[in-house]
């Protein structure tokens, strides 16, 4: 209750916690809402709740050590938080990969970009009470999650990436099996979209709730989906194309309106494209080494060195700061796209109702694990 | 990965060692000649793929992924067109430029980041601010931190960072007014370094709580932590110790 002449029959504004455990908050986020009745005033989002020192343990660890502590920040993503900090230390260190390891690290990313994508569109969708899509998209992130297990033994942290390539030869069949889930899968993304895309609640609930503007977009820095949801077309695989993504051939979808719902077909397009990405890497995979000849001891030199790819949520970069011949870094900075992209949350709920607050932070697609750090 | 490089049976390997092998068993122990063979064979394969190798290489050189890595140069960046703009446009704004690694750092003075930074937004459409963040050298002189910032344009794709010197205790201006996402950015070197920022809406802890004292990313921060006793009553408790550390005596205070 606020205000010194609030009293129990006259309120009108109410201050509510809303998480940090409540299961519309995607992990242990909380917003102090202020309410007048039902609709938001304002919202501050309060964060830190998971902050575990990963920037500072960087700086305690050699550079591969780093690796598998990339996983646990946007630990549904984890192979794409991995080719962040890979790509940013093969620039600092000058190392090219070889071809099949470049392929490879593309297809265990999107596959990665399209498991992510189901979790946000199951848990996105349930929150808003559609609890059908979720049952159907953890059943096909399973079998996602089944490839990475049968290539590196992990389903979550994956690890599976190494400076200056990747760590396992595929295994026998792999190929084949993921061959025959890339060709079944535009069926089931078929399938998902006749729950919700034309359906009249779904879009009561997320047409023209949360919309952004392209210049606010700009303005707050947001990447990946939200951006495009704007109609920026931007991507950092088209922009700053690192491994191979300059050799495959894929859309990168926009919205109109900047909406939650454009924002789901967005994301929905994006899963089609990683399909097509992958799709295409598995066809062309080059024949030779996976591992680049790099040192066993990695030394850099000094300097600064920012690197960055298109993670599911958007622009995962590192900014690296070294001494000379170090072996690890002297700052290792994360620019994590959820902590970028949940800033802008008290902008897109004002005037909405506490309900949409739910619709909003789904179509962010936030992971705690990250921002937090 | 074993399979990654397989070796193929070399069908040279048996008339090579035939002819090198003669001079070979006269500084060799004699041995048995099933071992001194496949040792011979070993050899001879080492040899003939170095002479294919080194008679392959000028012709067509390696790929780069086999050759030794590169590391990048640093090297001077005054003549790049954004650089020039803004030494141009905001006098006495570049202290340094360089590029390193495709990117181009330029070393701005802390006082005037304001002005800098909405230069380069306005007259050179730098509309997008990647990130903000800080780099702390305890014993430099001439000022404890690295404030750095970097921007992007999306008219031809190009990326700019600034880095500003700042001296402990000293205020940054805040450039949470020229683009809003810097807001959370400043809040977090705030916490995590201490570094302030003039003018800044709300610069309140971010990811530490209310009342936590010290800043985790500076560099005599230990990495292992500080007990909360610590952290929040600085005054009563010496570092690493609190009411945690001595939890055996916490039924006492209840009494």
């Amino acid at each position: 209750m606020n205000g010194p002449d609030s009293s129990l029959f006259d309120v009108e504004e109410m201050e509510v916690n809303f998480g940090p455990q409540h299961p519309a908050t995607h992990g242990v986020l909380r917003v102090q809402v202020k309410l007048d009745g039902e609709k938001i005033l304002d919202a501050k989002p309060i964060i830190g709740y998971l902050h575990r020192g990963t920037e500072k343990l960087f700086e305690t660890m050699e550079f591969p050590q780093c690796i598998p502590h990339t996983d646990r920040m946007d630990y549904i993503a984890a192979a794409t938080n991995n080719q962040g900090f890979c790509v940013t230390m093969e620039k600092l260190l000058g190392i090219t990969i070889p071809p099949r390891a470049a392929y490879l690290r593309m297809i265990l990313a999107e596959l990665q970009r399209i498991a992510s994508h189901l979790v946000w569109f199951g848990t996105h969708a349930i929150d808003i009470g559609a609890i059908t899509p979720f049952f159907y998209n953890f059943r096909d992130r399973d079998e996602i999650l089944d490839l990475f297990e049968a290539y590196c033994g992990a389903r979550l942290t994956l690890n599976t990436m190494k400076i200056g390539g990747v760590p396992f030869e595929l295994p026998e069949g792999w190929v084949d099996r993921c061959r025959a889930l890339v060709d079944d899968f535009p069926r089931r993304i078929d399938e998902y979209e006749t729950l919700l895309t034309d359906n009249r609640i779904w879009k009561q609930r997320t047409v023209g709730i949360g919309v952004v503007s392209p210049e606010d977009a700009v303005e707050w820095g947001l990447t990946g989906p939200p951006l495009r949801g704007s109609g920026i077309r931007w991507d950092i695989r088209r922009v700053f194309p690192y491994d191979r993504y300059d050799e495959v051939d894929f859309e990168v979808p926009i919205g109109a309106n900047g909406d939650t719902y454009d924002r789901y077909l967005v994301r929905v397009e994006e899963m089609r494209q990683s399909l097509r990405i992958v799709r295409q890497c598995l066809d062309a995979l080059p024949e030779g080494p996976i591992m680049a000849r790099a040192p066993k001891v990695l030394r850099a030199k000094e300097g600064m060195v920012y690197g960055s790819v298109e993670s599911p949520k958007g622009e995962l970069g590192y900014f690296i700061v070294t001494t000379e011949k170090a072996t690890t870094p002297y700052r290792c900075r994360v620019r994590p796209p959820s902590f970028v992209n949940l800033q802008a949350l008290p902008e897109m709920v004002k005037g909405h109702l506490v309900a949409d607050l739910v619709a909003v932070i789904g179509t962010l697609d936030i992971v705690l694990g990250e921002i937090d750090r | 990965m074993t399979d990654e490089t397989p070796k193929p049976p070399d069908d040279r390997a048996p008339d090579e060692p035939a002819a090198e092998g003669a001079d070979r068993p006269a500084d060799g122990k004699p041995k048995p000649t099933d071992e001194e063979k496949a040792a011979r064979i070993a050899a001879a394969k080492a040899k003939a793929a170095a002479k294919k190798a080194a008679a392959e290489a000028p012709a067509e050189p390696k790929p780069a992924w086999e050759e030794k890595p590169v590391p990048p140069e640093r090297a001077d960046a005054a003549d790049d067109p954004d650089v020039v703009a803004l030494a141009d446009g905001v006098a006495g704004s570049v202290l340094g430029a360089e590029r390193f690694a495709g990117d181009v750092t330029v070393t701005v003075p802390a006082g005037a980041i304001a002005e800098i930074c909405r230069f380069l937004k306005v007259e050179r459409g730098f509309s997008f601010l990647v990130d903000l963040t800080a780099v702390d050298w305890p014993d430099r002189e001439g000022g404890r931190f690295d404030v750095v910032y970097w921007m992007h344009r999306f008219d031809d794709q190009r990326r700019l960072r600034l880095r500003a010197v700042v001296a402990e205790g000293d205020a940054v201006d805040s450039v949470s007014g020229i683009w809003k996402t810097a807001n959370w950015m400043e809040r977090e070197v705030y916490d995590l370094f201490g570094v302030t920022f003039a003018g800044h809406p709300g610069l309140e802890r971010i990811l530490t709580w209310e009342g936590f004292h010290g800043h985790p990313l500076r560099k005599d921060f230990p990495v292992e932590g500080i007990d909360t006793g610590a952290a929040i009553y600085p005054d009563v408790y010496p570092p690493g110790g609190g009411p945690v550390a001595e939890s055996e005596g916490e039924g006492e205070d209840q009494e």
